[in-house]
């Protein structure tokens, strides 16, 4: 299938050895394939194949009403889909014209930012289980079950959350899920704290990381690269603060730079983002807690012909039965309009964009797919390095199969 | 001074006089119409003008708009202007039955993957692509599946076996 590169005369092999790293090899964490010419074991040339797990979402939503578009969010980066849910509901926030209460914005906040975190300690994590060292993993992976623990109080899922509906949450926040969070603020940065004694500053980590699959900053911009990944390279690009988005701007925070690029540098920003999103955390449940009496039951806007009814209401009220029949039966439409709404996702700008003439359901709808988009640098990156760098590299941009295929 | 949309559609006027069409501002981006021939050359100078600075490609996607006789394929591009953290958005369209579309990827390397979703996905053809593949669907497969003559099939069927699925 793939063309052999001629080694020059001298050489132990007369040509390059062809290597099918995919779709089902542990080292990819996902399923695509990358086809890699090797001369001994330095990559020569390295061609990506993706689409193994497509499942037309675009397609699909162009039948569904728009509360039943927020399932197939769940599965693009299914590491942090509560981001992704939450980036649906803006888009049609937006689209709709519905303003969130404060309250709303804050908990949305400690809901993705807790995505973030079990999204880049997965990551993280992982690089070190790509470069030999386990135990790291084994640390943090007991905090995402924590976060998944925080989920389930909140929206009853876990992995596949479909956390939150237009316009706010389903239910207000439990004290148990409140009791949760507590309990990680208070916990996870000691096992952070350890997470980074075990790699920042250990010579065989630092060895097998720094300057591999290093990438400019002008490079990664015509790349298309966003997120963590371009911050690495040099780039404070953060959707979170050029276009904030659920009152973001209420919150202090820095956003981590590196400078060359390469896995090290992704790695620490990785890092960095966590503490900091540890402390937005923080800030955000401080601003819930001052909500006192009535104001600490809001937890959904005021849009009728959106956010579904409670159930007793369903029962007594002519209104509020017509809505519950119009939503649940998908009757309602959806004003005109086209709408760019992104979100800083755990791997970059996640962006919807929605083209709606009028009807029931979306007339187009494509995701802004940030690790689709960022993955064809995968074979500028590992040309010339060593095969063993190639598997780091791969696992350090944070390549989710579910996101690429969508 | 901060760029704003005024400035934008000012300057782009005054270089491509009243070929840009369809000036719009949806939900505060800026969105105009450019001939289909004229693509490169909008991209080219929203990226060279060192005030403009749009050198960053978002997004680029087609929509099937059946309806529209000559003009049934639209590309989008979302562009952003890291600097000056502004948006615009602009499309061109082509014909279903010839869909040329120059290819951006001289311009932009993020264009690539994305250049071949769109063809996949709605068969423009781009010219000048160095690798113009299927890249999510199959590559024996023989038609465009988002263009809007092929509906999503229609989950009350009845004729279809399914029961390996449990369905």
């Amino acid at each position: 299938m793939n063309d052999h590169i001629l080694l020059p005369e001298g050489s132990i092999e007369k040509q390059t050895t062809t290597l099918n790293l995919g779709p089902t090899h542990p080292a990819t964490h996902g399923v695509f394939q990358n086809i890699l010419e090797l001369d001994g074991e330095r990559i020569m040339k390295s061609t990506s194949t993706v689409g193994y797990i497509h499942r037309a979402f675009e397609k699909i939503a162009e039948r569904r009403p728009l509360y039943q578009i927020t399932p197939l969010t769940d599965r693009l980066n299914y590491c942090s889909s509560p981001i992704n849910n939450m980036g649906w509901h803006l888009t049609c926030e937006k689209l709709l014209g519905v303003k969130t209460p404060k309250r709303v914005d804050y908990l949305r906040v400690i809901i993705m930012e807790l995505a973030r975190i079990a999204d880049h300690l997965i990551c993280n994590s992982i690089v070190g289980v790509d470069s030999g060292a386990y135990s790291g993993f084994l640390y943090l992976m007991q905090y995402r079950e924590l976060i998944y623990e925080i989920y389930e109080e909140v929206c009853g899922s876990r992995l596949t959350t479909t956390i939150g509906r237009i316009g706010g949450f389903e239910r207000n926040f439990s004290a148990a899920a409140f009791e949760k969070l507590e309990k990680f603020l208070r916990e996870y940065p000691k096992t952070l704290k350890e997470f980074e004694k075990l790699f920042t500053r250990n010579r065989i980590f630092m060895e097998r990381t720094i300057g591999c699959g290093p990438i400019s900053a002008e490079r990664a911009l015509n790349y298309g690269f966003t997120g963590p990944n371009l911050r690495a390279a040099g780039v404070d690009y953060d959707v979170r603060v050029h276009t904030p988005y659920s009152s973001y701007e209420d919150f202090d925070f820095v956003v981590p730079v590196g400078t060359t690029g390469d896995c090290y540098d992704r790695f620490l920003v990785r890092n960095e983002e966590m503490w900091q999103s540890l402390s937005i955390i923080e800030q955000a449940y401080q601003k819930v807690q001052e909500f006192k009496g009535a104001e600490a039951e809001v937890f959904h806007a005021d849009a009728p012909a959106y956010y579904l009814p409670e159930k007793k209401d369903v029962y007594t009220k002519m209104e509020a039965l017509i809505y519950h029949f119009k939503i649940v039966m998908g009757e309602t439409e959806i004003p005109e309009g086209e709408v760019y709404s992104c979100v800083e996702g755990a791997n970059g700008e996640l962006g919807f964009y929605l083209i709606s003439d009028g009807g029931r359901t979306p007339y187009r709808l494509h995701f802004r797919r940030p690790c689709f988009i960022y993955y064809q640098a995968f074979e500028e990156l590992v040309k010339g390095g060593m095969l063993s760098d190639a598997v780091i590299t791969m696992s350090s941009l944070n390549l989710i199969a579910g996101e690429m295929d969508a | 001074m901060a760029l704003t949309n005024e400035t934008i559609q000012r300057k782009l006027t005054e270089k491509f006089s009243d070929q840009l069409i369809d000036w719009k501002e949806p939900y505060g981006m800026l969105t105009f119409t450019a001939p289909k021939d004229l693509n490169l050359k909008v991209l080219q100078y929203l990226f060279d003008d060192e005030e403009l600075k749009f050198r960053f490609l978002t997004d680029l996607q087609a929509v099937h708009y059946p309806d529209r006789k000559g003009e049934e394929l639209a590309v989008v591009y979302h562009l952003h202007n890291l600097v000056d953290n502004i948006r615009i958005r602009f499309k061109i369209y082509a014909d279903i039955e010839k869909p040329d579309v120059f290819s951006a990827t001289a311009l932009y390397q993020a264009a690539n993957v994305m250049e071949r979703e769109t063809y996949d996905f709605f068969g423009v053809n781009f010219v000048g692509h160095p690798n113009l593949k299927r890249i999510l669907n199959v590559d024996e497969m023989d038609y465009f599946p988002m263009r809007k003559q092929y509906p999503v099939e229609d989950q009350l069927r009845i004729d279809k076996d399914d029961e390996m699925f449990g369905r």
